[in-house]
């Protein structure tokens, strides 16, 4: 492929990703003029955001009283004190606004009798600083994703934005002083290569959770944005924090929900022992995720597992009445007859925790222009939602706040750029000469590897990996063979090899670009999770535990600190937790416990 | 576009799916079930794997019926997959 055949469009802004965060953007860009493009490897509402039923929060105060303050306080402490409290804040008190907008939008919430917008509980919102449990989250049925994105992609094609679909944004474009000036993208339909020129790029890609053999996400969450970024010279912010689910299906991934054991589902080890009764003998099985998570890990490293690679444990409900289980459990027998192939009824269900959500990601700052290692706007570069780290989840996110910092940083993400514009800081400068090189010499070693190794076996090596030694209960020995491994891995992925080499519909050529992306992903969670010496959040090791020293195996004297990885030279460094809000006071750390 | 163009077009629509669900077993049924399938009823997956996973997933999961007899006959071997 020569260099000429890269053809140029030009534009105001391109958004890579049409999930919540790219949507939200985009309206803001489209409704005040801007030639907007957004380009997905899938139709809009078939983005990931669709997968999420639970809520978003906002402190309406719909159901009793709320304040964006305590929401704030609630965010801060689920973050482990690792979110900066800046960009925290500015989440809580926008999320009324966003909320209320997206309804107006045409979001089909849930209503009270009044016709407001009903609140439910949801784990860790709290009244008054912790106090008692708030009605915060709001939803859609059991539908809330998927309502939200449609209300967003009408908005969006009311307002004339250009939506690219089936395309994938391989690289960004970045000039001599490091200004960002749009990516290089290929059309599945035709196999061409095409510059996407201009003056603003906004990342809202998603997360990466498919770097772990066990995962709740969707396969398109291969972290493009991130494995683009990092190539492009961005540090990633915080890749070792990682949010599990204790109990997703062994193998598959598939998401089997905490109310299985709110209606009296208990997860058994190998010996048919209610292990949670030695864990947490007051709460059991409905100890919260963490605390279940690590318990099933131990039973499983303690050969305690079950099955003929003694590497999951049971789910039990067995002893529940089958229409119970019909009636209030609806789909759960139908996706353990599919997907671990038991009848629930009959069986057991085999679980593992299993990864769920992304906290570090693309360093931004509140504003959602993504930011270098000393703080300073990378010019022409935005991001948001989950391939963004705000950060507004520190070390573990708060149920409901993902939604909500789609819609709160999607917008300030766009508004940014439109103020970066009018002022001047941003526009429309030359292309490098060489600015698609490193793409067409990816693709074109893509084109010619012989001999190479299978996308399919390094993923899945790859994955392996992720869930062995770095998964929701890490080992200090354990993360530095970690280290070596993914680097062999990596070695591999240089080398991988598709037997299709056609331009149209070429999907091996798609994969393949996407494990490019995957690996860098993986370097960056394993060498920052190594690195971290303490026990964070989700980040937890069994060399930091629990001391009066450092509760909860803490340590902030050390380790209250932001992770940087750089891909050049596989490297570290450190930043400071902005831990001075825009109005409010301080936060004041202090130990986590619930 | 020529039969392997169609058929990983179709690939990349049953594999990139907003829920996982959705991906594992429509995947399976991709590489298992489909290439046995008459023209009718793989014109009818087609049109399936076109429909959004939140409509898609109550037919599945037996929540809803179709009203398409050769629908039906998908959604039956569909219903059967099993990935593991
Ligand atoms: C099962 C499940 C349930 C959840 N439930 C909740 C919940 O109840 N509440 C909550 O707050 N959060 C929840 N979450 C988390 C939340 O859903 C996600 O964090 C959020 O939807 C991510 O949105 P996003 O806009 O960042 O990205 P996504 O919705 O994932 O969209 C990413 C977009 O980027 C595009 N893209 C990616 N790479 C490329 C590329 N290279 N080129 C072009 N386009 C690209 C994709 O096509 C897609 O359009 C849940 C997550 C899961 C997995």
């Amino acid at each position: 492929m020569s260099k000429q055949s890269v053809a140029v469009r030009k534009f105001d802004a391109v958004i890579v990703g049409a999930g919540g965060s790219g949507l939200r953007a985009a309206i803001q860009l489209s409704e005040a003029g801007l030639k907007t493009a957004v380009l997905s490897k899938v139709f809009p509402t078939r983005s990931h955001t669709v997968a999420a039923q639970g809520g978003v929060s906002a402190s309406l105060g719909n159901s009793e009283e709320d304040h964006w303050h305590w929401h704030m306080y609630d965010t801060v402490k689920g973050s482990d004190w690792l979110g900066d409290q800046d960009a925290i804040e500015y989440m809580c008190r926008k999320a009324p606004e966003v909320v209320v907008e997206l309804e107006h939008f045409g979001m089909p919430f849930d209503r009270t009798d009044e016709g407001k917008i009903y609140q439910r509980p949801f784990g860790g919102h709290m009244s008054n600083f912790g106090e008692k449990p708030v009605r915060r989250a709001c939803a859609a049925a059991d539908r809330t994703g998927h309502a939200m994105l449609h209300a967003l992609y009408q908005r969006n094609v009311r307002a004339n934005t250009q939506f690219f679909v089936e395309w994938m944004a391989l690289d960004l474009i970045r000039d001599e002083s490091g200004q960002v000036l749009g990516v290089i993208a290929l059309e599945m339909e035709t196999g061409e290569v095409v510059a996407f020129h201009s003056k603003a790029t906004v990342f809202a890609t998603g997360g990466a959770g498919r770097i772990y053999y066990s995962s709740t996400n969707a396969f398109i969450n291969t972290g493009d944005g991130l494995g683009m970024a990092a190539r492009a010279g961005i540090a990633l912010e915080d890749m070792e924090f990682w949010q599990f689910h204790p109990t997703g299906v062994a193998g598959a991934g598939v998401l089997i929900t905490e109310g299985v054991r709110g209606e009296g589902g208990i997860l058994r080890n190998s010996t048919n022992e209610r292990f949670m009764e030695r864990y947490a003998p007051n709460a059991k099985d409905l100890a919260s995720r963490d605390v279940v998570s690590r318990a099933m890990v131990t039973e499983i490293n303690e050969g305690r597992g079950c099955g003929p690679n003694k590497d999951f444990v049971l789910l039990d409900i067995t002893h529940l009445d089958p229409a119970t289980i019909m009636k209030r459990l609806p789909g759960i027998r139908e996706i353990s007859i599919q997907f671990a192939g038991i009848d629930p009824i009959k069986a057991p269900i085999p679980v593992v925790p299993t990864c769920h959500y992304q906290m570090g990601g693309v360093p931004t700052n509140y504003k959602g222009q993504v930011v270098g290692d000393d703080g300073a706007p990378v010019r022409g570069f935005y991001a948001a939602g989950e391939v963004a780290c705000a950060s507004v989840h520190g070390a573990n996110r708060l149920g409901t706040n993902s939604l909500l910092d789609l819609l709160v940083f999607g917008k300030a993400s766009g508004d940014t750029v439109i103020d970066d514009l009018r002022s001047g800081e941003i526009g429309l400068r030359d292309l490098p000469a060489d600015f698609a090189d490193r793409t067409l010499a990816r693709l074109n070693r893509l084109n010619t590897q012989t001999g190479g190794a299978s996308v399919n076996e390094c993923r899945l090596e790859l994955q392996r990996t992720m869930q062995k030694h770095c998964g929701v209960f890490r080992f200090k020995d354990m993360l530095v063979e970690g280290v070596a491994k993914i680097i062999e891995v990596e070695k591999a992925v240089a080398h991988t090899e598709i037997k299709d080499k056609s331009q149209v519909w070429n999907t091996a050529r798609v994969e393949a670009l996407e494990l490019d992306n995957l690996v860098e992903v993986a370097k960056a969670t394993m060498v920052s999770a190594e690195a971290r010496k303490e026990s964070r959040g989700a980040h937890v090791r069994d060399d930091a535990p629990d001391t009066p020293a450092n509760p909860n195996g803490r340590d902030d004297a050390n380790w209250h600190k932001h992770t940087l990885w750089h891909r050049e030279g596989n490297r570290l460094s450190y930043k400071p937790v902005i831990m001075k809000p825009l109005s409010v006071e301080t936060i004041a750390l202090k130990t986590r416990s619930y | 576009m020529d039969d392997r163009e169609k058929l990983n077009r179709l690939r990349w629509r049953c594999t990139r799916r907003a829920m996982l669900e959705m991906d594992l077993l429509l995947g399976e049924f991709l590489e298992r079930v489909y290439p046995t399938l008459d023209a009718a009823q793989a014109d009818a997956f087609v049109t399936m794997a076109d429909m959004e996973d939140l409509e898609l997933w109550p037919l599945v999961n037996g929540q809803r019926e179709p009203d398409d007899a050769v629908q039906a006959e998908v959604l039956a071997l569909l219903r059967n997959v099993r990935v593991k």
